[in-house]
């Protein structure tokens, strides 16, 4: 088996010295399909998907994706790794004021030069790209519309096309279903499940449904405190590690 | 119902003795101030009457054709001023803004750049004018210093105000596709300001056409000097004509503007 697309060493996260939100975390990702981070609000989940693009700076550690560290990285070396990470969020994040279709090409921002990109010149490959991938996540009558316009499915939608138009090597999704209604949330996992496969690409992202993690995941880390409790695949996790993730037992019947 | 409990309870709205108290102060500070001034109803009268004998003055208006083709001249020069110094000030207000942005720069930048815009709004337009007269002399090139000046310091802190309040989570996500600092401003921050900067700008724009008809006054070009002339040679009828071009021009602004506005709602 080849190097693992990421590795995290000894990650370390303090927004308040000597309060760790993450005490040292240490987790191999699998190179394929989805991986889901499960554990209560305030465990640390978000902080951990937004340590890997840096979004959040991370106290102590290693990330390793493609054997280079994340973790290390300044000013030019950084945005050409994000380049390399699609990131999908739970309320969407799109430019609400740009249409469809900008938003979808912004996922190529980090290569194309700020005059082209405020001209809207971007080459004829992206955008036949864009118009595959809103084919693809079915937005396509919606191209010149507003963002602000869409449903929550349906930005969720541009969302992950915007991430996916960035030709990624890792997708990150920070609890991309948390904001909509289950049916949506299912079509929602499909559609990234779909679209990383057909890219061979890992998807990492942290859930609150249980039940929807084990459906789609192929591999679960379970979240406790700031501490990795559970790290194996879905089938493997008992109600004994739920209750140990998430405290109680009431909840479980 | 039981009575007694309910009168047990404390009073649902607590009277603010403060507040009525600096009310009444105001209100008798007032009247002092009035008294002090010798402000009272009879001189107040007795203006009247010789407002009605001003206005009688300056009817009809002149439109005698030398003073009308001196107006138009100073009228076009007010334009001209006021575009000039609103482009200027709109196209130095922008990176100001940026930089005075608290949630996008760094307290090192932010800091001089809120000073440089608090200087330059300290003082009134007019005064700002003598100042650029004195220093380039009479004309039109003081007075779109002077406005450029105003302007700056008036919609610099507007345009940095938007910012500050814009959604974050827009900017998080363009950061996240590894775009480069002017991408990130020109997908995430932009178009959520785009729409108030117009505002903005085309009331500065109003504000700029009207006191650059002010800044004459004090020889700093436009329509002003034409006007303040009038007022000495005690030529009111020719001073009600100026005074109604100046209206039809805002007015025409005004239009201007609402056009404006819906193209970029």
């Amino acid at each position: 088996m080849s190097a693992p697309a990421l590795e995290i060493r000894g990650l370390r996260k303090e927004y308040r010295r000597g309060v760790p939100v993450l005490s040292d975390i240490s987790i191999t990702f699998p190179s394929r399909g989805i991986t889901a981070v499960i554990g209560p609000s305030g465990t640390g989940k978000s902080t951990l998907i937004r340590c890997i693009n840096r979004l959040v700076e991370p106290t102590a550690g290693q990330i390793l994706f493609h054997g280079l560290d994340l973790a290390q990285l300044r000013g030019k070396a950084l945005r050409e790794a994000r380049r390399r990470i699609g990131m999908v969020f739970q309320e969407y994040n799109l430019v609400e004021r740009l249409t469809v279709m900008e938003n979808v090409l912004s996922g190529r921002l980090g290569y194309v030069s700020p005059l082209k990109a405020w001209l809207r010149k971007y080459p004829q490959r992206d955008i036949n790209a864009a118009w595959a991938l809103l084919d693809a996540v079915g937005l396509t009558p919606f191209a010149n519309q507003r963002a602000d316009a869409l449903s929550g499915g349906q930005r969720q939608r541009v969302g992950i096309a915007r991430a996916v138009m960035q030709g990624p090597e890792l997708l990150l999704a920070d609890e991309p279903t948390s904001s909509l209604d289950p049916k949506t949330s299912v079509e929602i996992m499909e559609l990234m499940l779909a679209l990383a496969d057909s890219r061979r690409i890992p998807v990492i992202l942290n859930i609150h449904n249980v039940p929807l993690a084990k459906r789609f995941a192929t591999h679960v880390i379970g979240m406790s405190g700031g501490n990795v409790v559970y790290d194996g695949p879905p089938e493997g996790l008992t109600d004994d590690h739920l209750k140990q993730i998430y405290g109680g037992e009431d909840w479980l019947e | 119902m039981n009575s007694t409990v309910l009168a047990a309870r404390p009073p649902a709205f607590l009277p603010n003795w403060p507040a009525r108290l600096a009310w009444i102060a105001l209100a008798a500070y007032a009247f002092y101030a009035a008294s002090i001034l010798d402000v009272t109803w009879d001189r107040f009268v007795l203006g009247l009457e010789h407002g009605v004998k001003f206005i009688g003055r300056m009817l009809p208006p002149d439109t005698e054709a030398s003073k009308m083709t001196l107006m138009m001249r100073g009228l076009y020069e007010t334009l001209e001023i006021a575009v000039i110094s609103s482009a200027l000030g709109i196209l130095i207000s922008l990176p100001l803004g940026l930089f005075a942005a608290r949630n996008l720069m760094p307290p090192w930048v932010t800091w001089p750049m809120r000073f440089l815009i608090a200087f330059c709004r300290s003082f009134h337009q007019v005064i700002i004018a003598i100042l650029f007269v004195k220093a380039v002399g009479f004309g039109a090139l003081a007075g779109i210093l002077a406005l450029t000046v105003a302007s700056i310091g008036f919609i610099a802190k507007l345009f940095a105000e938007a910012i500050e309040e814009i959604s974050l989570k827009q900017v998080e996500a363009i950061r996240a596709t590894g775009a480069s600092f002017l991408n990130v401003i020109s997908y995430g921050v932009l178009p959520q300001v785009l729409s108030r900067f117009i505002g903005f700008a085309t009331y500065q724009f109003d504000s700029n056409l009207r006191n650059s008809t002010m800044v004459g006054i004090v020889g700093a070009g436009g329509i002003g000097g034409t006007m303040f002339a009038a007022f000495q040679k005690f030529d009111y009828d020719y001073l009600l004509t100026i005074l109604l071009a100046i209206i039809a021009m805002i007015m025409v602004s005004e239009a201007l503007q609402n056009w404006i506005k819906k193209l970029y709602q």
